[in-house]
């Protein structure tokens, strides 16, 4: 049977169905879990979709991170369930200090969307697995407050314990901090990335077809260990 | 004190304000004989946005007519002018739904609420016919790019657009920038939706069965927009008058994606009799449309209506055009089961009326009786005018002043000049720093966006059937001969639709003219409308439906008679898509459809020359339905890998933005007894450039020799120039005859650089 990855929708989640049907052609079976809903199924796995979750009132991220669901989630992350938040999904984990630092606005002030090149620095996440280190791949990114921001330590922490999971190329597309477009924890369970792999999976949709190795890595993973 | 029905037939004398609200004394006389009293003061406001321009379509509709008269015959079209949408069936079983509107005045006056509200608003008419709203596209004009109105208003409402559409979820796919001296003063935001259901799907605006319920879901309602299609849209600006921003309505796009949703489910769940989007008049559109469409009769207990501001009162209620609201029709028996799933989504709803068969819509405040008139009068039978038109005096001269004498770059370094000047001409530059602020992938179906001839969408993703949709109009066509400029954007927009590799299926329009009281406006709109609808029935697509945006311009000048139209196409497997960027080394270059020497209304003309004079482009449909047919056909069999259409710019912009999209230089060469400038800059229509593989040469160039339509071998992809050209090996250039070489580089620091320089922070 293949593994079962949630994909939560909140209200004003965009990018949900985009990652369920990611997870559908890198070979898991998807499961809708909504936000006002503290079972997570059972599922193997969690997507935290893009989108404007409570429309970014407050702060973006800040009001979804009291979801219902949440408080699951936090709990089995902590327990070592893969959790990779995309976009808005990256700012309810910092949010909900399942990972550091926090996003800020764009330093250009615009929303950007653009295909992006990223290089994959970690392969040890369960999200990233699949990747060869070093690796160059483009996917897109679409942001208005992607800007990666975290104090001196907690950058050098990152960075010494390898826990940058990519890192924009050629552009640095938002102000990010040492070019980091993603994290993860120190488990490697739960990765925040700010460009959108689920927008990569198809050649007819997508710039290309890199971001599929998100969820495979997942889904591969889920295999071995069960 | 309230001004209730009975008030009103005690107070015969009373004087109302009618004109402020935009009415005219003879149409208020009319109202009172109507009544046959004076109206209460909510009937008074109720009658002035329903009957202003913008809702009653009065000066328009004499003209608008011809597009039912004038249709094509088909079997595609389920669902016809008249309802908030045209529905279209793409086979398949899918039915899609699409249509352009117009935010101008708006956005002109607060550019960042007015452009948001515009893509608001046209995403509740598609998805009250049922539909989910898939992608967005808009037609956008200011006035000249340096100008400072320009800084101020291009920002907000690209700003506004992608704020609102990015928040929503939905993928901008296209649309137009256009830049010319006569938006200086009414910039043009024009807003594009479609959206897809299953047949069984379709919902109608229509209040059936006496006893059913009217449910106010959404928002609450407030003090903004009070007054924005009368006051606002139906009126000419002039300078010095008072600030008309209040009657701007403020978007909240959180809330329009909750509503997207919670529709979504009701309809689904089959609990709706009938659905309808409040916009332009709010609950005074919606009631009185829904009572008019149905049983002919409604009450309505305004005070039930949820508020954000308790102070209002019923006369703004009733004109209020808060934005993110809807009202259905559900049976008694539904109620729970509809205000359940409201709930889900964190949606308030509340019923405020009840269906009947008074024939009549009343409408209560508190206990009292504020409303009480037959709804037809409201809805649709206000005035209709066949406003005085004539063919302006000084449109002979205009004709009479062609481009013939204009000097035209003679050597060779001129002409690679222009070249470059032109690709960095604000309206043939990139646009890219206005369409990197939209997202162009969330739902993960656009197969292709901007910069591509068509935004093409994939609607099945088991079979890959999808749509294509262009919008195009040159207004300079359109003052030169708004007859043959109409049939000009028809000609493009469907050219462009068919140049994607998608069957070009039915019409949209947004007509955007100055003021219907001036008759050389009207002449421009009459000229306009007769040549679009009489352009559709010679291509066989029909209009589906449409909008008309007046009064714009400020004091006594009218904008260019812009009549944009937008053709949507369907593709059975977007697999099948043609894009703009050519393929790999070797590949040809045709030129398909004439050439002649047509530079009137040119864009080199505009932006070297600054001029505007003479007949535009002959429109010859026959040869464009050829033309579309040969690019589908390419498409369908795979013997092209890319097509371009020739419009804006002509076959030179054509072969920069292929180059630059694929990244591959090109040698092109001058056929034999044409002019290199002609070739380069003419805007002839009925043209594209396509590339072929070589195995797939004779079977293309033998199905156009069967099909008689032109094409010339003009070129042939090639990465290795660099060298021979004097540059290192791998730079790549475009070399253009024996005339000049150019390369990639340059081209692309000239396209891009020019508005990304104005605005970029």
């Amino acid at each position: 049977m293949s593994p079962r990855v949630g994909v939560v929708t909140f209200p004003g989640s965009l990018d949900d169905r985009d990652a369920a049907r990611a997870v559908r052609i890198a070979g898991g079976e998807a499961v809708a879990l909504w936000h006002g809903d503290d079972d997570l199924h059972g599922v193997d796995a969690v997507v935290l979709p893009g989108g404007f979750s409570y429309g970014d009132y407050l702060r973006c991220g800040a009001i979804a991170r009291f979801a219902p669901v949440m408080a699951s989630l936090v709990d089995a992350a902590k327990g070592g369930l893969p959790v990779l938040g995309i976009c808005n999904g990256f700012q309810i984990l910092c949010e909900s200090h399942l990972l550091p630092g926090a996003l800020t606005r764009n330093d250009s002030l615009h929303f950007i969307c653009r295909d992006q090149r990223l290089r994959i620095e970690d392969t040890s996440s369960t999200w990233t697995a699949d990747y060869a280190a070093g690796q160059e791949i483009v996917i897109p990114l679409k942001n208005g407050e992607g800007g990666f921001v975290a104090d001196e330590r907690t950058l050098d922490m990152l960075e010494g314990e390898g826990r940058v999971v990519a890192r924009y190329l050629e552009v640095n597309p938002n102000g990010s901090r040492r070019d980091i477009a993603g994290i993860r924890n120190e488990r490697g369970n739960v990765v925040g990335l700010m460009p959108h792999p689920e927008h990569a999976v198809e050649e007819l949709t997508g710039p290309s077809t890199d971001g599929l190795a998100f969820f495979t890595s997942v889904l591969n993973s889920l295999v071995a260990s069960s | 004190m309230t001004d209730t029905v009975t008030h009103a037939e005690q107070s015969p004398e009373q004087p109302q304000p009618f004109a402020e609200l935009g009415l005219k004394p003879d149409e208020y006389q009319r109202i009172r004989d109507i009544l046959d009293r004076r109206p209460t003061s909510s009937e008074l406001a109720m009658y002035s946005v329903m009957w202003s321009e913008h809702c009653s379509y009065k000066s328009s509709k004499v003209h608008l007519r011809q597009f039912g008269e004038k249709a094509p015959a088909t079997d595609a079209l389920l669902v016809g002018i008249g309802e908030n949408a045209g529905v279209v069936d793409i086979g398949g079983g899918w039915a899609v739904t699409f249509k352009v509107e117009s935010h101008n005045h708006p956005s002109f006056v607060e550019p960042y609420q007015g452009a948001a509200t515009g893509v608001g608003g046209i995403v509740r008419d598609i998805l009250s016919m049922g539909a989910r709203p898939l992608a967005v596209m808009d037609p956008l004009r200011f006035g000249p790019l340096d100008a400072p109105d320009t800084r101020r208003v291009l920002p907000g409402i690209v700003a506004g657009i992608g704020g609102y559409g990015n928040c929503l979820g939905l993928p901008n796919i296209g649309g137009e920038v256009v830049f010319d001296e006569s938006y200086l003063g009414n910039p043009l935001v024009n807003a594009l939706c479609v959206g897809a259901m299953r047949h069984e799907d379709i919902h109608l605006a229509s209040a059936r069965g006496v006893g059913n319920l009217v449910v106010l879901y959404g928002a609450r309602t407030g003090g903004d927009g009070i007054g924005g299609v009368s006051v606002l849209a139906s009126e000419t600006f002039s300078e010095g008058g008072p600030t008309k921003r209040p009657s701007v309505q403020v978007g909240d796009p959180f809330m329009e994606k909750l509503l997207i949703e919670a529709t979504l489910e009701v309809l689904h769940a089959g609990l709706v009799e009938g659905i309808q989007d409040l916009g332009g008049a709010g609950i005074s559109c919606a009631t009185s449309e829904l009572a008019s469409n149905g049983e002919g009769g409604m009450h309505v207990w305004l005070d039930r209506v949820l508020l954000r501001d308790q102070s209002l009162s019923p006369e703004e209620i009733l004109m209020s055009e808060s934005q993110e609201r809807m009202c259905a029709i559900v049976t008694p028996e539904n109620l729970d089961a509809f205000l359940a799933l409201c709930g889900k989504w964190e949606v308030e709803a509340v019923v405020i009326g009840e269906v009947n068969d008074s024939g009549r819509l009343t409408v209560d405040w508190h206990g009292e009786r504020i409303v009480d008139v037959p709804p037809r009068t409201v809805a649709h039978e206000g005035p209709v005018y066949e406003r005085p038109y004539h063919r302006p005096p000084w449109q002979d001269a205009l004709q009479a002043d062609g481009p013939d004498d204009l000097p035209r770059p003679s050597s060779a370094a001129d002409l690679r000049s222009t070249l470059l000047a032109m690709v960095a001409a604000p309206n043939l530059a990139s646009k890219s720093w206005i369409t990197s602020q939209y997202d162009r992938y969330v739902l993960g179906n656009t197969v292709l966006a901007q910069p591509e001839d068509a935004g093409m969408i994939r609607i099945d993703e088991v079979t890959g059937r999808g749509v294509a949709i262009s919008t195009d109009c040159n207004g300079r066509f359109a003052k030169l001969d708004p007859y043959e400029g109409a049939r000009l954007a028809l000609a493009e927009s469907y050219r462009n639709v068919a140049a994607s590799g998608a069957v070009p299926l039915a019409v949209t329009n947004c007509l955007n003219f100055g003021s219907p009281e001036d008759p050389e406006v009207m002449w421009q709109f009459a000229e306009a409308t007769r040549g679009l609808a009489d352009g559709c029935l010679e291509l066989g697509v029909p209009v589906t439906g449409g909008n008309v945006s007046f009064y714009n311009q400020t004091g006594g000048t009218p904008i260019l008679p812009t009549p944009v139209v937008g053709v949507l196409g369907v593709i059975d497997d977007v697999d099948r898509r043609t894009p703009i960027a050519w393929g790999p080394d070797g590949e040809l270059v045709y030129l398909l459809g004439d050439t002649r020497d047509e530079f009137a209304g040119s864009e080199w003309a505009h932006h070297v020359h600054g001029h505007l004079g003479g007949l535009p482009p002959v429109a010859d449909l026959q040869r464009e339905r050829l033309l579309g047919e040969i690019l589908v056909a390419g498409s369908r069999d795979g013997m092209l890998t890319a097509a371009h259409d020739v419009s804006d710019g002509g076959v030179a912009q054509a072969l920069v933005e292929m180059a630059l999209r694929s990244g591959v230089g090109a040698r092109v060469w001058i056929p034999d007894g044409i002019d290199p400038f002609v070739l380069l800059f003419s805007e002839s229509a009925g043209r594209a450039v396509v590339v072929v593989a070589r195995t797939e040469e004779l079977r293309f160039t033998e199905m156009c020799a069967a099909r008689q339509l032109p094409a010339y071998r003009i070129g042939v992809v090639d990465s290795g120039l660099g060298p021979d050209a004097g540059y290192d090996a791998g730079t790549q250039v475009l070399q253009v005859g024996d005339l000049f070489t150019v390369t990639l580089d340059e081209l692309a620091v000239a396209h891009e650089g020019t508005i990304a320089a104005l605005f970029a922070s």
